[in-house]
């Protein structure tokens, strides 16, 4: 034997080598192998130091069910993973892995201490030690704790890897490819369903890769799953959580068991909707409650089966078993015939089948019944025990190297649970098994309680002649959960096992209490003296095991975060030096600065433009809707405030739409093609929200009426031309459109062509200027705004973005929906009471603007503002006070909504809401900001050509 | 994910298909300027919260477009049954 690797035996490739490194050493093992058992292999006990009292910690487990060794792997800036467990990082050339938890050094650790100051640190400590003062926890517990009690590091640069996701729907998924999911699957493979079979290891078989005499069959049934056309094999896949209706989320993982960082994805979720599912988990053995059980060295049985057939390693040279399970024995068995040296077995029961004892002397292995270990030597590995024989308390010290332990066996109900299936109890396995299921399921092999290693007994702590409030027997590894903890915790009147649980933090680690539920829950039923089934069973939640940030959403980052919604026109403005914001999902362009422009002089450029000769904007993004129908003008009338009945097909309205509640949820100026047809037109962001709640009205209010709402905010491009030279402009190239001003007034609609290409043309205006609102078919937006803009040269045509589209509508008083309005604004708070047809019987909110707090005194109304230094540009959201001079805290009467420097004014403006505020004209408010108070005099909102002179030209 | 049965496709399809729409079986008064201030206030705010069965609205958003009734188990989180807008309460 070299080190711990055993001469012959295991699935490990030996003719492969692989060299990797943990903690800056390096050390070889062979593919196939895993950290854990390449480093068992090496002689290496010591893998990681424990959350809360930093004890020195072993490898406990062969699988995901590992609490102890959890390490960090580095694959190079920005590829961190902390918390991983040993027993299922594979091994490849390069690995660079590293303990966690420890400081200066895992074999030399300060925090070890805590150790020693354990009778200091009981279940409930930190709530009750750290309550007070609270400046003394944020300050110095809280900073203290976290770097003392801790996981691995979290990562600090940006994750540069990729991530995959897709969908997959079949008739049966298989969850655990062991012999009984393999079972399962070879069962149904020859009908026609089309099969998932998935696993979290490298390679199908589970248990069944512990056992070489079940080698044959699984090559055989592997064979036979991979030629299958119905079948699809997933392995290195773990099911971590089971959802409504058979939705199953699982991982796969893609590169980190390979040595090269490529591009290709790391992980992949898999989002599965399974007809029917089977789940084949296994069960999980459970560990043994007593003094040092925590000790590098002491481990379970079945892993130590594992290590050794699996891998070809010998967990140690002189290994003794602590049985409460025959199981136990017959891993004994199994190491023995591999080659590992057996030192004794111990049993906690006082008979046990009489077919083991023989075997057991067969192989000379030394047998103890009704013994149990009371005590753990060695620090950084077992040296001895001390045994103590349970009927006349004899104790006698025993040399070994490694410890196993039987306890029994805990079915893995976890996928069960999530998927709110009902569990029963059995007391001769001492664990839930699945009971009723919730959905299309049922249980296979061992995770149903089934199986073929035998019975044992169910012992909640090993007896012992020692002070049972002065010994560490672990229950819960990786939270550092003792025994005496869950005592308290009932001795304290805690008598559910969810409040047991949160107050001795048992179960709630990384691991989630897979190998510490069913032990907890045993000491806390023997402590109240009352039956397990008395005291709750804590719910299973996803994940099953931690997952990546990245794998469950890493898919969905930087521009794919979330769609980004462009215009026909956004490449021009990209090439022209836009600067973009968001509305919505759609990126708009903000202002066009030229070289050397800050935002603020590119919008006064740009304002001045629009003013003084003509502007062009891309509105593309306003909301539209085609409303069609014999009832299309009834709709409408019904749904906004304005009377639409009368409105003459070739003009246009501006509507005002509320909820029922009488509140402004959105407006936009419409027109009537015909005596059927409308084009309406929404905010950008509001587009989607205004046809879902005119459908809803369509559908199950008025569904007599004959009306037919389509979206067509994408089927055109729209380009506003504003300004004094608009119509100059357009005369050349528009066909079949009159556009003097008797044929074609403001707010008209007409039909024509533009350069050839069919357009709908608003004369419109959200900024007092002469105004056109191009409509033509989407594809053709980019083509028509290049001629407009080659031909307005001469007219120095500017383009402008939305914040110059913003102080121009300012400076006129129009609203913007959701800036200037809340949720909470009437028509009336709005001071748009025009736009209420006060004749119509009914609309949308009619009823709600008679109720008693709309009608009250005192709402907030929106009103101008004018700073007495014209100079101040008020900050957005500013609060507003009436006297600057009231104690604080101040009570505030409104805030700044919308704010701009006005360049056609020379002078700052804005709009407020403030309460009572269309009474108030002339008077001074006060808006406080730091270091200094503003004033500024209530007014009108139209700040600019109040008559409407310019328009209408 | 739950799986919705709209019965206007008459199909079931995935959750993020679909939007809830709030309760179901709460008509727009027909003449709502003859309402009192409480029976107004009642048809605006005042919603069932149970616990259990629960008529509801949603919407086949991504889908067909439709609105139906449903009655979901609000702890169970199932739906017993959909059915077209319309139809009497199930
Ligand atoms: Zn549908």
């Amino acid at each position: 034997m070299s080190g711990f690797r055993l001469e012959t035996g295991g699935r490990v490739d030996r003719g492969q080598s692989v060299q990797f490194s943990f903690d800056g050493k390096t050390y070889q093992g062979f593919a196939g192998d895993t950290l854990a058992s390449a480093l068992l292999a090496n002689g290496v006990t010591l893998f990681g130091r424990s959350f809360k009292y930093h004890r020195p910690r072993g490898v406990m487990a062969a699988g995901s069910e590992e609490p102890n060794a959890l390490i960090s792997v580095d694959r190079g800036a920005g590829r961190f993973t902390p918390n991983l467990r040993a027993t299922n990082v594979e091994i490849h050339a390069g690995l660079n892995a590293f303990s966690q938890n420890r400081w200066p050094s895992l074999k030399r650790d300060f925090g070890a201490i805590n150790d020693r100051l354990g009778m200091f640190f009981p279940a409930g400590f930190y709530n009750k030690t750290f309550m007070w003062p609270r400046s003394f926890w944020e300050k110095l517990y809280e900073p203290a704790i976290r770097k003392m009690a801790g996981l691995g590091d979290a990562p600090t640069a940006e994750d540069p890897d990729t991530y995959a996701s897709t969908y997959a729907h079949c008739d049966l998924l298989i969850v655990g490819a062991g012999p009984a999911g393999i079972d399962t699957a070879l069962e149904v493979m020859g009908s026609n369903k089309r099969i998932f079979l998935i696993d979290e290891q490298d390679e199908l078989g589970g248990g069944a890769l512990a056992d070489p005499s079940l080698w044959p069959w699984l090559e055989r049934s592997r064979k036979a799953l991979i030629d299958a056309p119905n079948v699809t094999i997933l392995a290195r896949t773990t099911a971590f959580g089971y959802y409504h209706d058979n939705f199953i989320g699982a991982v796969q993982r893609l590169t980190d068991h390979s040595p090269d960082n490529s591009d290709s994805p790391r992980e992949k979720l898999w989002r599965i909707r399974a007809g029917e599912v089977v789940l084949a988990q296994g069960a999980i053995e459970r560990p043994l409650v007593f003094d040092g059980n925590d000790t590098p060295g002491v481990m379970l049985s079945s892993a130590a089966k594992v290590f050794a057939n699996r891998y070809g390693v010998a967990v140690g040279r002189s290994v003794a078993l602590m049985a409460a399970h025959d199981s136990g024995w017959h891993d004994v068995f199994a190491l023995a015939k591999a080659g590992v040296g057996i030192k004794a077995i111990i049993d906690v029961r006082k008979d046990v089948d009489s077919a083991l004892t023989q075997e057991a002397d067969r192989l000379d292995i030394k047998v103890y019944l009704n013994h149990s270990v009371t005590g753990v030597n060695g620090r950084h590995q077992v040296t001895s025990i001390q045994i103590c024989n349970n009927g006349d308390n004899l104790s006698a010290r025993m040399d070994c190297d490694t410890l196993l332990m039987a306890g029994g066996w805990t079915p893995s109900v976890h996928l069960w649970s999530h998927s709110k299936g009902s569990l029963a109890w059995r007391d001769d396995i001492g664990a839930y098994v699945p009971d009723q299921p919730n959905e299309n399921v049922r249980c296979a092999g061992a995770c149903s309680g089934d199986w073929d290693f035998g019975s044992g007994a169910i012992i909640d702590v090993l007896p012992t002649l020692k002070d049972q409030s002065r010994i560490k027997a672990f229950v819960d590894f990786q939270n550092d959960v003792t025994a005496k903890d869950i005592k308290l915790a009932v001795r304290e009147g805690f008598r559910s096992i969810e409040h047991i649980k949160r107050y001795t933090t048992n179960g709630m680690a990384t691991d989630q209490g897979k190998t510490s539920n069913l032990n907890g829950l045993q000491i806390a039923s023997t402590a109240l003296a009352k039956p397990v089934t008395d005291i709750g069973l804590t719910s299973f939640r996803p994940p099953y095991t931690p997952q990546t940030f990245g794998a469950l959403a890493g898919h969905a980052k930087g521009a794919l975060f979330q769609p980004t919604r462009t215009t026909n026109i956004d490449g021009w403005a990209d090439e022209n030096g836009a600067v973009f914001e968001l509305v919505a999902q759609w990126r708009r362009a903000r202002y066009f600065p030229k070289m050397g422009e800050d935002m603020h002089a590119a919008v006064n450029r740009e304002c001045v433009a629009v003013r003084s000769s003509l502007g062009i904007f891309d509105a593309s993004t306003l909301g539209k809707i085609e409303v069609v129908g014999p009832d299309a003008a009834e709709f409408l009338n019904r749904m906004y405030t304005n009377p639409w009945k009368a409105l003459e097909p070739g003009r246009c309205r501006y509507g005002l739409l509320l909820k029922e509640d009488g509140f402004i949820t959105d407006d936009g100026v419409s027109a009537r093609l015909a005596p059927d047809r409308f084009h309406l037109t929404t905010t950008t962001g509001g587009a989607a929200r205004v046809l879902n709640m005119m459908e809803d009205y369509l559908q199950t209010e008025w569904p007599d009426l004959d009306v037919w709402l389509t979206s067509t905010t994408e089927q055109y491009a729209v380009i506003a031309l504003q300004g004094p030279n608009a119509r100059k402009l357009l005369e050349p190239l528009v066909d079949g459109i009159d556009l003097s001003a008797d044929a074609f007034p403001h707010m008209a609609i007409r039909e024509g062509t533009i350069c050839g290409i069919p357009t709908r043309l608003f004369r419109v205006s959200f900024t007092g200027e002469l105004g056109f609102e191009i409509n033509v078919p989407t594809a053709y937006g980019r083509a028509l705004w290049e001629r407009l803009m080659a031909e307005g040269a001469r007219y120095n045509i500017t383009p402008y973005g939305t914040e110059a589209m913003h102080v121009l509508r300012a400076e006129k008083g129009f609203i913007i929906v959701g800036q200037d309005t809340d949720g909470t604004v009437t028509p009336f708070d709005a001071g748009l009471d025009w736009a209420v047809g006060k004749k119509k019987p009914d609309f949308v909110g009619k009823r709600s603007m008679a109720r008693p707090d709309i009608v009250a005194s005192g709402r907030k109304q929106l009103v101008g503002l004018l700073t007495d230094d014209p100079n101040v540009v008020l900050e957005e959201g500013a609060q507003i006070v009436a006297d600057p001079r009231q104690p604080i805290p101040m009570t505030m009467i409104g805030h700044v909504t919308s704010s701009y420097w006005s360049e056609a004014l020379g002078r700052s403006i804005a709009l407020a809401l403030v309460a009572g505020g269309q009474g108030m004209m002339g008077d001074t408010l006060y808006i406080p900001m730091p270091g200094k108070t503003h004033e500024a005099k209530v007014s009108g909102m139209v700040f600019y050509d109040a008559e409407g002179a310019r328009l209408h030209v | 994910m739950i799986l919705i049965h709209c019965p206007y496709c008459d199909e079931k399809r995935p959750e993020i298909e679909f939007a809830n729409a709030g309760q179901a079986h709460v008509a727009r008064p027909l003449d709502p300027s003859s309402q009192s201030d409480e029976e107004w206030e009642a048809y605006l705010f005042i919603r069932a919260n149970p616990r259990g069965r629960h008529h509801e609205r949603w919407r086949h958003v991504h889908g067909c477009g439709r609105f139906f009734n449903a009655v979901r188990d609000t702890v169970t989180d199932k739906f017993e049954t959909t059915y077209k807008a319309g139809e009497p309460r199930r």
